[in-house]
Protein backbone atom coordinates (compact mmCIF):
# COMPACT_ATOMS: atom_id res chain seq x y z
CA UNK A 1 0.00 0.00 0.00
CA UNK A 2 1.27 3.45 -0.83
CA UNK A 3 1.68 6.17 1.75
CA UNK A 4 -1.23 8.35 2.88
CA UNK A 5 0.75 11.56 2.54
CA UNK A 6 3.71 11.76 0.20
CA UNK A 7 5.86 14.90 0.05
CA UNK A 8 8.56 15.23 -2.60
CA UNK A 9 11.16 17.98 -3.00
CA UNK A 10 8.94 20.57 -1.34
CA UNK A 11 10.13 24.15 -1.54
CA UNK A 12 8.61 27.39 -0.29
CA UNK A 13 10.38 30.71 -0.72
CA UNK A 14 9.27 34.04 0.72
CA UNK A 15 11.20 36.51 -1.37
CA UNK A 16 14.75 35.18 -1.16
CA UNK A 17 14.22 33.21 2.04
CA UNK A 18 13.61 29.50 1.68
CA UNK A 19 11.41 28.64 4.66
CA UNK A 20 11.15 25.05 3.46
CA UNK A 21 13.70 23.63 1.04
CA UNK A 22 13.84 20.24 -0.64
CA UNK A 23 11.76 18.45 1.97
CA UNK A 24 10.65 14.88 1.19
CA UNK A 25 8.98 12.34 3.44
CA UNK A 26 5.96 10.09 3.57
CA UNK A 27 3.39 9.30 6.22
CA UNK A 28 1.68 5.90 6.43
CA UNK A 29 -1.98 5.67 7.36
CA UNK A 30 -2.57 5.24 11.07
CA UNK A 31 0.77 6.69 12.17
CA UNK A 32 1.47 9.46 14.63
CA UNK A 33 4.02 11.44 12.65
CA UNK A 34 5.74 14.37 14.33
CA UNK A 35 7.70 17.27 12.91
CA UNK A 36 10.22 18.82 15.27
CA UNK A 37 12.99 21.34 14.99
CA UNK A 38 14.28 24.58 16.50
CA UNK A 39 12.23 27.80 16.22
CA UNK A 40 12.10 29.06 12.65
CA UNK A 41 12.97 25.66 11.21
CA UNK A 42 9.93 25.77 8.92
CA UNK A 43 7.58 23.41 10.76
CA UNK A 44 4.51 25.61 10.60
CA UNK A 45 5.31 26.57 7.00
CA UNK A 46 5.39 22.86 6.19
CA UNK A 47 1.96 22.40 7.81
CA UNK A 48 0.60 25.41 5.94
CA UNK A 49 1.82 23.86 2.70
CA UNK A 50 0.34 20.45 3.42
CA UNK A 51 -3.02 21.92 4.49
CA UNK A 52 -3.27 24.17 1.42
CA UNK A 53 -2.94 27.53 3.13
CA UNK A 54 0.30 28.16 1.20
CA UNK A 55 1.01 27.06 -2.35
CA UNK A 56 4.46 25.51 -2.74
CA UNK A 57 7.09 27.27 -4.86
CA UNK A 58 8.30 23.86 -6.03
CA UNK A 59 7.66 20.22 -5.25
CA UNK A 60 4.79 17.80 -4.89
CA UNK A 61 2.36 16.85 -2.15
CA UNK A 62 -0.06 13.99 -2.54
CA UNK A 63 -2.83 12.67 -0.36
CA UNK A 64 -3.84 9.06 -1.06
CA UNK A 65 -2.02 9.25 -4.38
CA UNK A 66 -3.80 12.42 -5.54
CA UNK A 67 -1.72 15.53 -6.06
CA UNK A 68 -2.94 18.23 -3.66
CA UNK A 69 -0.28 20.95 -3.85
CA UNK A 70 -2.57 23.40 -5.67
CA UNK A 71 -5.78 22.73 -3.76
CA UNK A 72 -7.51 25.18 -1.42
CA UNK A 73 -7.89 24.28 2.29
CA UNK A 74 -11.63 23.66 1.87
CA UNK A 75 -10.94 21.25 -1.01
CA UNK A 76 -8.44 19.42 1.20
CA UNK A 77 -11.05 19.23 3.93
CA UNK A 78 -13.35 17.51 1.44
CA UNK A 79 -10.57 14.96 0.91
CA UNK A 80 -10.26 14.20 4.61
CA UNK A 81 -7.67 16.61 5.97
CA UNK A 82 -8.23 18.89 8.93
CA UNK A 83 -5.97 20.84 11.24
CA UNK A 84 -5.54 23.07 14.26
CA UNK A 85 -3.38 26.16 14.50
CA UNK A 86 -0.49 27.31 16.63
CA UNK A 87 -2.30 30.65 16.92
CA UNK A 88 -5.68 29.20 17.81
CA UNK A 89 -8.41 29.93 15.28
CA UNK A 90 -11.68 29.85 17.18
CA UNK A 91 -14.77 31.76 16.08
CA UNK A 92 -15.24 34.00 19.10
CA UNK A 93 -18.61 35.19 17.80
CA UNK A 94 -20.12 31.75 18.39
CA UNK A 95 -20.76 29.44 21.30
CA UNK A 96 -18.42 26.54 22.00
CA UNK A 97 -20.71 23.89 20.55
CA UNK A 98 -21.39 25.96 17.45
CA UNK A 99 -17.66 25.99 16.78
CA UNK A 100 -17.65 22.19 16.87
CA UNK A 101 -20.85 22.01 14.80
CA UNK A 102 -19.08 24.17 12.23
CA UNK A 103 -16.59 21.32 11.97
CA UNK A 104 -19.38 19.12 10.61
CA UNK A 105 -20.03 21.57 7.81
CA UNK A 106 -19.23 19.08 5.06
CA UNK A 107 -21.39 16.36 6.62
CA UNK A 108 -24.55 18.46 6.46
CA UNK A 109 -26.87 18.54 3.51
CA UNK A 110 -28.86 21.72 3.71
CA UNK A 111 -29.88 24.24 1.13
CA UNK A 112 -31.21 27.76 1.30
CA UNK A 113 -34.80 26.59 1.00
CA UNK A 114 -34.80 24.06 3.86
CA UNK A 115 -32.86 26.60 5.92
CA UNK A 116 -35.09 29.64 5.41
CA UNK A 117 -38.27 27.73 6.21
CA UNK A 118 -36.70 25.48 8.86
CA UNK A 119 -38.11 22.32 7.33
CA UNK A 120 -38.10 19.09 9.36
CA UNK A 121 -35.16 17.62 7.40
CA UNK A 122 -33.00 20.52 8.55
CA UNK A 123 -34.12 20.18 12.16
CA UNK A 124 -33.30 16.46 12.15
CA UNK A 125 -29.85 17.17 10.71
CA UNK A 126 -29.23 19.90 13.25
CA UNK A 127 -30.27 17.71 16.14
CA UNK A 128 -27.93 14.87 15.20
CA UNK A 129 -25.17 17.38 14.43
CA UNK A 130 -25.55 18.89 17.88
CA UNK A 131 -25.52 15.47 19.55
CA UNK A 132 -22.36 14.46 17.69
CA UNK A 133 -20.71 17.78 18.57
CA UNK A 134 -21.60 17.31 22.24
CA UNK A 135 -20.07 13.81 22.17
CA UNK A 136 -16.88 15.17 20.67
CA UNK A 137 -16.68 17.92 23.28
CA UNK A 138 -17.04 15.23 25.93
CA UNK A 139 -14.33 13.20 24.14
CA UNK A 140 -11.78 16.03 24.21
CA UNK A 141 -12.76 16.99 27.75
CA UNK A 142 -14.74 20.19 27.40
CA UNK A 143 -18.19 18.70 27.88
CA UNK A 144 -19.00 21.28 30.54
CA UNK A 145 -18.87 24.17 28.11
CA UNK A 146 -21.55 23.26 25.55
CA UNK A 147 -23.42 26.56 25.31
CA UNK A 148 -20.67 28.75 26.75
CA UNK A 149 -19.61 31.62 24.51
CA UNK A 150 -16.19 30.76 23.07
CA UNK A 151 -14.96 34.19 24.16
CA UNK A 152 -15.62 33.23 27.81
CA UNK A 153 -13.53 30.04 27.77
CA UNK A 154 -10.02 29.47 29.12
CA UNK A 155 -7.02 29.01 26.86
CA UNK A 156 -6.63 25.32 27.64
CA UNK A 157 -10.31 24.59 26.99
CA UNK A 158 -10.18 26.46 23.67
CA UNK A 159 -7.18 24.38 22.58
CA UNK A 160 -9.20 21.22 23.18
CA UNK A 161 -12.23 22.79 21.51
CA UNK A 162 -10.19 23.39 18.38
CA UNK A 163 -9.25 19.70 18.30
CA UNK A 164 -12.93 18.76 18.71
CA UNK A 165 -13.82 20.97 15.77
CA UNK A 166 -11.18 19.31 13.61
CA UNK A 167 -12.39 15.86 14.67
CA UNK A 168 -15.98 16.81 13.88
CA UNK A 169 -15.06 16.75 10.22
CA UNK A 170 -14.16 13.05 10.64
CA UNK A 171 -10.80 13.56 8.95
CA UNK A 172 -8.52 10.74 7.77
CA UNK A 173 -5.56 12.85 8.82
CA UNK A 174 -5.46 15.57 11.43
CA UNK A 175 -2.64 18.12 11.65
CA UNK A 176 -2.01 19.47 15.15
CA UNK A 177 0.23 22.54 15.26
CA UNK A 178 1.76 22.84 18.74
CA UNK A 179 -1.25 21.59 20.68
CA UNK A 180 0.70 21.59 23.95
CA UNK A 181 1.98 25.16 23.69
CA UNK A 182 0.88 27.12 26.74
CA UNK A 183 -0.52 24.09 28.56
CA UNK A 184 0.60 23.09 32.06
CA UNK A 185 1.92 19.61 32.92
CA UNK A 186 -1.48 18.19 33.86
CA UNK A 187 -3.11 19.52 30.69
CA UNK A 188 -0.23 18.18 28.59
CA UNK A 189 -0.65 14.70 30.09
CA UNK A 190 -4.36 14.86 29.23
CA UNK A 191 -3.47 15.97 25.72
CA UNK A 192 -1.11 13.01 25.30
CA UNK A 193 -3.93 10.64 26.23
CA UNK A 194 -6.25 12.45 23.82
CA UNK A 195 -3.83 12.18 20.89
CA UNK A 196 -3.41 8.47 21.64
CA UNK A 197 -7.19 8.02 21.64
CA UNK A 198 -7.46 9.82 18.30
CA UNK A 199 -4.74 7.63 16.80
CA UNK A 200 -6.33 4.49 18.24
CA UNK A 201 -9.51 5.32 16.34
CA UNK A 202 -7.52 5.00 13.12
CA UNK A 203 -7.01 8.69 12.38
CA UNK A 204 -3.54 9.57 11.15
CA UNK A 205 -2.03 12.33 13.27
CA UNK A 206 0.63 14.79 12.16
CA UNK A 207 2.07 16.78 14.99
CA UNK A 208 4.29 19.84 15.33
CA UNK A 209 5.42 20.08 18.91
CA UNK A 210 8.21 21.41 21.10
CA UNK A 211 7.48 19.27 24.16
CA UNK A 212 10.05 16.50 23.61
CA UNK A 213 8.68 14.21 26.28
CA UNK A 214 5.28 14.30 24.60
CA UNK A 215 6.67 13.86 21.09
CA UNK A 216 9.05 11.00 21.92
CA UNK A 217 6.30 9.24 23.86
CA UNK A 218 3.59 9.10 21.21
CA UNK A 219 5.23 9.37 17.78
CA UNK A 220 5.70 6.42 15.45
CA UNK A 221 8.11 8.42 13.31
CA UNK A 222 9.68 11.86 13.44
CA UNK A 223 10.93 14.39 10.94
CA UNK A 224 13.57 16.83 12.16
CA UNK A 225 13.80 20.15 10.32
CA UNK A 226 16.58 22.69 10.61
CA UNK A 227 16.74 25.90 8.56
CA UNK A 228 13.99 24.54 6.30
CA UNK A 229 15.86 21.33 5.42
CA UNK A 230 15.43 17.78 6.62
CA UNK A 231 18.04 17.03 9.25
CA UNK A 232 16.88 13.53 10.08
CA UNK A 233 13.91 11.20 9.75
CA UNK A 234 13.17 8.02 11.65
CA UNK A 235 11.73 6.37 14.73
CA UNK A 236 12.02 8.15 18.09
CA UNK A 237 14.88 5.80 19.02
CA UNK A 238 16.86 6.65 15.86
CA UNK A 239 16.27 10.38 16.30
CA UNK A 240 17.31 10.32 19.93
CA UNK A 241 20.69 8.85 18.98
CA UNK A 242 21.29 10.87 15.82
CA UNK A 243 24.42 13.03 16.31
CA UNK A 244 23.21 15.75 13.90
CA UNK A 245 20.00 16.18 15.86
CA UNK A 246 21.86 16.35 19.16
CA UNK A 247 24.17 18.98 17.67
CA UNK A 248 21.29 21.08 16.32
CA UNK A 249 19.42 20.96 19.57
CA UNK A 250 22.27 21.35 22.01
CA UNK A 251 24.37 23.57 19.76
CA UNK A 252 27.45 21.66 18.66
CA UNK B 1 -34.34 20.50 24.59
CA UNK B 2 -34.31 24.02 23.23
CA UNK B 3 -30.87 25.35 22.54
CA UNK B 4 -29.80 28.86 23.44
CA UNK B 5 -30.50 30.21 20.00
CA UNK B 6 -34.00 28.81 19.73
CA UNK B 7 -34.99 30.27 23.08
CA UNK B 8 -33.64 33.69 22.13
CA UNK B 9 -35.33 33.49 18.77
CA UNK B 10 -38.76 32.73 20.11
CA UNK B 11 -38.43 35.40 22.78
CA UNK B 12 -37.31 38.02 20.26
CA UNK B 13 -40.07 37.23 17.77
CA UNK B 14 -42.76 37.36 20.44
CA UNK B 15 -41.49 40.64 21.86
CA UNK B 16 -41.30 42.14 18.38
CA UNK B 17 -44.84 40.98 17.54
CA UNK B 18 -46.22 42.44 20.77
CA UNK B 19 -44.51 45.78 20.16
CA UNK B 20 -45.63 45.95 16.53
CA UNK B 21 -49.27 45.17 17.29
CA UNK B 22 -49.43 47.29 20.45
CA UNK B 23 -47.91 50.27 18.67
CA UNK B 24 -51.20 51.45 17.09
CA UNK B 25 -52.36 52.35 20.61
CA UNK B 26 -49.83 55.18 20.52
CA UNK B 27 -50.28 56.22 16.90
CA UNK B 28 -53.08 58.69 16.54
CA UNK B 29 -52.92 60.14 13.07
CA UNK B 30 -52.05 59.03 9.51
CA UNK B 31 -48.69 60.80 9.70
CA UNK B 32 -47.64 58.62 12.64
CA UNK B 33 -48.78 55.51 10.79
CA UNK B 34 -46.86 56.53 7.69
CA UNK B 35 -43.72 57.05 9.70
CA UNK B 36 -44.14 53.67 11.42
CA UNK B 37 -44.70 51.98 8.05
CA UNK B 38 -41.53 53.52 6.65
CA UNK B 39 -39.67 52.38 9.75
CA UNK B 40 -40.87 48.80 9.35
CA UNK B 41 -39.88 48.65 5.66
CA UNK B 42 -36.46 50.19 6.32
CA UNK B 43 -36.00 47.95 9.37
CA UNK B 44 -36.61 44.85 7.25
CA UNK B 45 -33.98 46.15 4.80
CA UNK B 46 -31.36 46.55 7.52
CA UNK B 47 -32.22 43.13 8.98
CA UNK B 48 -31.07 41.81 5.60
CA UNK B 49 -28.02 44.07 5.48
CA UNK B 50 -27.12 42.92 9.00
CA UNK B 51 -26.76 39.35 7.70
CA UNK B 52 -23.92 40.61 5.52
CA UNK B 53 -22.37 43.16 7.87
CA UNK B 54 -23.12 41.86 11.35
CA UNK B 55 -22.93 38.12 10.84
CA UNK B 56 -20.59 37.56 7.90
CA UNK B 57 -18.43 40.59 8.72
CA UNK B 58 -18.43 42.02 5.20
CA UNK B 59 -19.45 45.57 4.38
CA UNK B 60 -21.63 47.22 1.78
CA UNK B 61 -21.70 50.98 1.44
CA UNK B 62 -23.87 50.72 -1.65
CA UNK B 63 -26.86 48.78 -0.44
CA UNK B 64 -29.29 51.54 -1.34
CA UNK B 65 -28.36 50.68 -4.93
CA UNK B 66 -30.15 47.34 -4.60
CA UNK B 67 -33.00 48.99 -2.69
CA UNK B 68 -33.34 51.51 -5.53
CA UNK B 69 -33.18 48.83 -8.23
CA UNK B 70 -36.05 46.98 -6.55
CA UNK B 71 -38.04 50.20 -6.22
CA UNK B 72 -37.53 51.15 -9.88
CA UNK B 73 -38.14 47.65 -11.20
CA UNK B 74 -41.49 47.66 -9.44
CA UNK B 75 -42.21 51.24 -10.53
CA UNK B 76 -41.45 50.57 -14.19
CA UNK B 77 -43.11 47.15 -14.47
CA UNK B 78 -46.33 48.14 -12.66
CA UNK B 79 -46.80 51.56 -14.25
CA UNK B 80 -45.50 51.06 -17.80
CA UNK B 81 -46.08 47.33 -18.35
CA UNK B 82 -49.17 46.74 -16.25
CA UNK B 83 -47.61 44.01 -14.09
CA UNK B 84 -49.21 43.15 -10.79
CA UNK B 85 -47.22 44.04 -7.65
CA UNK B 86 -46.26 40.59 -6.40
CA UNK B 87 -44.75 39.31 -9.66
CA UNK B 88 -42.91 42.62 -10.06
CA UNK B 89 -41.50 42.32 -6.54
CA UNK B 90 -40.47 38.69 -6.97
CA UNK B 91 -38.98 39.00 -10.46
CA UNK B 92 -37.25 42.24 -9.41
CA UNK B 93 -35.76 40.53 -6.36
CA UNK B 94 -34.51 37.60 -8.44
CA UNK B 95 -32.99 39.96 -11.03
CA UNK B 96 -31.30 42.01 -8.30
CA UNK B 97 -30.06 38.78 -6.72
CA UNK B 98 -28.43 37.80 -10.00
CA UNK B 99 -26.88 41.25 -10.38
CA UNK B 100 -25.57 41.06 -6.80
CA UNK B 101 -24.08 37.63 -7.51
CA UNK B 102 -22.31 38.83 -10.66
CA UNK B 103 -21.01 41.96 -8.94
CA UNK B 104 -20.27 40.19 -5.66
CA UNK B 105 -18.07 37.38 -7.01
CA UNK B 106 -15.16 39.69 -7.91
CA UNK B 107 -15.54 42.43 -5.28
CA UNK B 108 -15.99 40.14 -2.28
CA UNK B 109 -12.40 39.00 -2.79
CA UNK B 110 -11.49 42.42 -1.44
CA UNK B 111 -11.22 43.11 2.26
CA UNK B 112 -11.69 46.09 4.58
CA UNK B 113 -11.44 49.53 3.01
CA UNK B 114 -11.09 48.10 -0.49
CA UNK B 115 -14.41 46.28 -0.17
CA UNK B 116 -15.99 49.47 1.20
CA UNK B 117 -14.80 51.43 -1.82
CA UNK B 118 -15.96 48.79 -4.29
CA UNK B 119 -19.46 48.55 -2.79
CA UNK B 120 -19.62 52.34 -2.61
CA UNK B 121 -18.88 52.41 -6.33
CA UNK B 122 -21.60 49.84 -7.05
CA UNK B 123 -24.12 52.07 -5.29
CA UNK B 124 -22.97 55.13 -7.19
CA UNK B 125 -23.11 53.39 -10.56
CA UNK B 126 -26.69 52.26 -9.93
CA UNK B 127 -27.74 55.75 -8.82
CA UNK B 128 -26.12 57.30 -11.91
CA UNK B 129 -27.89 54.84 -14.22
CA UNK B 130 -31.26 55.58 -12.60
CA UNK B 131 -30.56 59.29 -12.99
CA UNK B 132 -29.60 59.10 -16.63
CA UNK B 133 -32.02 56.58 -18.11
CA UNK B 134 -34.73 59.21 -18.42
CA UNK B 135 -36.86 57.25 -20.87
CA UNK B 136 -37.30 54.43 -18.36
CA UNK B 137 -36.96 56.07 -14.97
CA UNK B 138 -37.98 59.67 -15.53
CA UNK B 139 -34.46 60.74 -14.53
CA UNK B 140 -33.90 63.05 -11.56
CA UNK B 141 -37.57 64.06 -11.59
CA UNK B 142 -38.57 60.58 -10.48
CA UNK B 143 -41.62 58.56 -11.40
CA UNK B 144 -45.03 57.78 -9.93
CA UNK B 145 -45.75 54.24 -8.76
CA UNK B 146 -49.26 52.74 -8.66
CA UNK B 147 -50.75 51.33 -5.47
CA UNK B 148 -49.86 47.83 -4.25
CA UNK B 149 -52.22 45.24 -5.74
CA UNK B 150 -52.74 41.55 -4.97
CA UNK B 151 -55.25 39.58 -7.06
CA UNK B 152 -56.98 42.77 -8.08
CA UNK B 153 -57.22 43.92 -4.48
CA UNK B 154 -55.59 47.30 -3.94
CA UNK B 155 -53.68 48.52 -0.90
CA UNK B 156 -53.49 52.28 -1.08
CA UNK B 157 -52.67 54.80 1.67
CA UNK B 158 -55.86 56.59 0.68
CA UNK B 159 -58.23 53.62 0.68
CA UNK B 160 -60.41 52.31 3.46
CA UNK B 161 -60.57 48.69 4.52
CA UNK B 162 -62.46 46.29 6.68
CA UNK B 163 -60.37 43.68 8.49
CA UNK B 164 -62.36 41.17 10.59
CA UNK B 165 -64.92 43.82 11.39
CA UNK B 166 -62.33 46.54 12.14
CA UNK B 167 -62.58 49.70 10.09
CA UNK B 168 -59.08 50.62 8.85
CA UNK B 169 -57.99 53.57 6.81
CA UNK B 170 -55.24 53.16 4.19
CA UNK B 171 -52.41 54.23 6.49
CA UNK B 172 -53.45 51.77 9.17
CA UNK B 173 -53.77 48.94 6.67
CA UNK B 174 -50.33 49.68 5.24
CA UNK B 175 -48.85 49.71 8.73
CA UNK B 176 -50.28 46.28 9.55
CA UNK B 177 -49.02 44.93 6.25
CA UNK B 178 -45.51 46.35 6.81
CA UNK B 179 -45.48 44.99 10.37
CA UNK B 180 -46.26 41.51 9.08
CA UNK B 181 -43.56 41.83 6.43
CA UNK B 182 -41.04 42.84 9.11
CA UNK B 183 -41.97 39.83 11.25
CA UNK B 184 -41.51 37.49 8.30
CA UNK B 185 -38.21 39.17 7.39
CA UNK B 186 -36.96 38.68 10.95
CA UNK B 187 -38.16 35.08 11.09
CA UNK B 188 -36.37 34.21 7.83
CA UNK B 189 -33.19 35.96 8.96
CA UNK B 190 -33.22 34.10 12.26
CA UNK B 191 -33.74 30.79 10.49
CA UNK B 192 -30.77 31.55 8.29
CA UNK B 193 -28.49 32.49 11.19
CA UNK B 194 -29.23 29.41 13.29
CA UNK B 195 -28.39 26.83 10.63
CA UNK B 196 -25.37 25.21 8.99
CA UNK B 197 -25.37 28.03 6.44
CA UNK B 198 -25.56 30.59 9.26
CA UNK B 199 -22.66 29.02 11.10
CA UNK B 200 -20.61 29.06 7.91
CA UNK B 201 -21.46 32.76 7.47
CA UNK B 202 -20.56 33.63 11.02
CA UNK B 203 -17.32 31.64 10.76
CA UNK B 204 -16.28 33.83 7.84
CA UNK B 205 -16.44 36.69 10.34
CA UNK B 206 -15.00 34.76 13.30
CA UNK B 207 -12.02 33.15 11.60
CA UNK B 208 -11.91 32.80 7.85
CA UNK B 209 -8.96 30.40 7.94
CA UNK B 210 -10.70 28.14 10.49
CA UNK B 211 -13.75 28.11 8.25
CA UNK B 212 -11.70 27.05 5.25
CA UNK B 213 -9.87 24.18 6.95
CA UNK B 214 -13.16 22.59 8.00
CA UNK B 215 -14.33 22.79 4.41
CA UNK B 216 -16.29 26.04 4.17
CA UNK B 217 -15.96 27.52 0.69
CA UNK B 218 -15.75 31.05 2.09
CA UNK B 219 -15.94 32.81 -1.28
CA UNK B 220 -19.21 31.02 -2.05
CA UNK B 221 -20.75 31.91 1.30
CA UNK B 222 -19.73 35.55 1.03
CA UNK B 223 -21.46 35.72 -2.36
CA UNK B 224 -24.50 33.94 -0.98
CA UNK B 225 -25.01 36.35 1.90
CA UNK B 226 -24.37 39.33 -0.38
CA UNK B 227 -27.10 38.05 -2.68
CA UNK B 228 -29.52 37.37 0.19
CA UNK B 229 -29.02 40.84 1.64
CA UNK B 230 -29.45 42.39 -1.82
CA UNK B 231 -32.71 40.46 -2.26
CA UNK B 232 -33.95 41.78 1.08
CA UNK B 233 -33.10 45.32 -0.07
CA UNK B 234 -34.74 44.86 -3.46
CA UNK B 235 -37.99 43.42 -2.06
CA UNK B 236 -38.23 46.20 0.51
CA UNK B 237 -37.43 48.76 -2.18
CA UNK B 238 -40.41 47.45 -4.15
CA UNK B 239 -42.73 47.85 -1.15
CA UNK B 240 -41.28 51.28 -0.39
CA UNK B 241 -42.01 52.40 -3.95
CA UNK B 242 -45.65 51.28 -3.67
CA UNK B 243 -46.05 52.87 -0.28
CA UNK B 244 -44.54 56.23 -1.25
CA UNK B 245 -46.34 56.27 -4.58
CA UNK B 246 -43.47 58.26 -6.05
CA UNK B 247 -39.75 57.53 -6.30
CA UNK B 248 -36.65 59.48 -7.26
CA UNK B 249 -33.07 58.24 -7.77
CA UNK B 250 -32.41 59.36 -4.17
CA UNK B 251 -33.73 55.95 -3.02
CA UNK B 252 -30.59 54.43 -4.56
CA UNK B 253 -28.33 57.24 -3.37
CA UNK B 254 -25.30 57.48 -1.16
CA UNK B 255 -27.23 59.09 1.72
CA UNK B 256 -29.57 56.13 1.89
CA UNK B 257 -26.68 53.65 1.84
CA UNK B 258 -25.01 55.47 4.71
CA UNK B 259 -28.30 55.61 6.58
CA UNK B 260 -28.66 51.80 6.29
CA UNK B 261 -25.14 51.09 7.48
CA UNK B 262 -25.47 53.60 10.33
CA UNK B 263 -28.64 51.83 11.47
CA UNK B 264 -26.78 48.51 11.57
CA UNK B 265 -23.77 49.90 13.44
CA UNK B 266 -25.82 51.99 15.88
CA UNK B 267 -28.34 49.26 16.64
CA UNK B 268 -25.76 46.54 17.04
CA UNK B 269 -23.97 44.52 14.37
CA UNK B 270 -25.03 40.90 14.60
CA UNK B 271 -28.14 41.69 16.66
CA UNK B 272 -31.34 41.38 14.64
CA UNK B 273 -33.44 43.16 17.25
CA UNK B 274 -30.67 45.73 17.66
CA UNK B 275 -30.66 46.84 14.04
CA UNK B 276 -34.45 47.26 14.16
CA UNK B 277 -33.96 49.59 17.11
CA UNK B 278 -31.25 51.34 15.08
CA UNK B 279 -33.69 51.86 12.22
CA UNK B 280 -36.35 53.25 14.58
CA UNK B 281 -33.95 55.66 16.29
CA UNK B 282 -32.48 56.98 13.06
CA UNK B 283 -35.91 57.42 11.44
CA UNK B 284 -37.17 59.28 14.51
CA UNK B 285 -34.15 61.52 14.90
CA UNK B 286 -34.84 63.77 11.87
CA UNK B 287 -38.44 64.23 13.14
CA UNK B 288 -37.24 65.32 16.55
CA UNK B 289 -34.49 67.53 15.16
CA UNK B 290 -36.46 68.90 12.21
CA UNK B 291 -34.96 72.38 12.75
CA UNK B 292 -31.45 71.13 12.00
CA UNK B 293 -32.27 69.36 8.77
CA UNK B 294 -29.23 70.63 6.87
CA UNK B 295 -27.00 69.03 9.50
CA UNK B 296 -28.54 65.57 9.02
CA UNK B 297 -25.55 63.99 7.25
CA UNK B 298 -23.16 65.48 9.79
CA UNK B 299 -25.29 64.01 12.59
CA UNK B 300 -25.28 60.55 11.03
CA UNK B 301 -21.51 60.74 10.70
CA UNK B 302 -21.15 61.81 14.32
CA UNK B 303 -23.49 59.03 15.49
CA UNK B 304 -21.51 56.46 13.51
CA UNK B 305 -18.22 57.65 15.01
CA UNK B 306 -19.45 57.94 18.57
CA UNK B 307 -21.08 54.51 18.42
CA UNK B 308 -17.89 52.89 17.15
CA UNK B 309 -15.78 54.56 19.85
CA UNK B 310 -18.08 54.28 22.87
CA UNK B 311 -20.48 51.43 22.03
CA UNK B 312 -18.70 49.19 19.55
CA UNK B 313 -21.26 46.47 20.13
CA UNK B 314 -24.12 48.87 19.36
CA UNK B 315 -27.11 50.22 21.23
CA UNK B 316 -29.17 47.14 22.04
CA UNK B 317 -26.34 44.71 22.97
CA UNK B 318 -24.84 47.43 25.21
CA UNK B 319 -28.18 47.95 26.96
CA UNK B 320 -28.70 44.20 27.29
CA UNK B 321 -25.25 43.80 28.83
CA UNK B 322 -25.81 46.65 31.29
CA UNK B 323 -29.19 45.24 32.34
CA UNK B 324 -27.72 41.73 32.63
CA UNK B 325 -24.95 43.01 34.90
CA UNK B 326 -27.39 44.88 37.11
CA UNK B 327 -29.65 41.86 37.47
CA UNK B 328 -26.67 39.70 38.39
CA UNK B 329 -25.61 42.26 40.99
CA UNK B 330 -29.11 42.33 42.46
CA UNK B 331 -29.32 38.53 42.54
CA UNK B 332 -25.90 38.43 44.19
CA UNK B 333 -27.00 41.01 46.78
CA UNK B 334 -30.05 38.99 47.77
CA UNK B 335 -28.20 35.70 48.12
Amino acid sequence: MSALIEVKGLDKAFGGVHAVEGVSFSVEAGQVYSVIGPNGAGKTTLFNLISGIYTPTKGEISLKGESTARLEPNQLAERGMCRTFQQMQICMNMSAIENVMLGRHLKLRSNLFTTLFRLPSLLRDEKSCRERAAELMEFVGCGDYLDTEASAMSYGALKRLEIARALAAEPKVILLDEPAAGLNAVETAALEKLIRKIADQGTTVMLVEHDMKLVMGISDRLLVLNYGRVLAEGTPEEIRNNPDVIAAYLGG
Amino acid sequence: MLNRFMQMRLRDLIILAIILFALPLFLNNPFHYDLATQMAIIAATVVGLNLLVGFAGQISLGHAGFFGLGAYFTGIMTSSYGWSSVPALVVGAIAVGIIAWIVGRPILRLKGHYLSMATLAVGFIIAIILNNERALTGGPDGMPVPAFTVFGWELSPFGSYNLLGMELNGSEAWYLFAALVLLVAVWLAQNLIDSPIGRALRSVHGSEVAARVVGVDTARYKSLVFVVSAIYASAMGSLYAHFQGFITPAVAGFDFSILFITMVVLGGMGSTMGVILGAVVLKLLPQVLADFQELETVMFGAILMLTMIFMPKGLLPTIQMAVGKRMKKKAGGQA
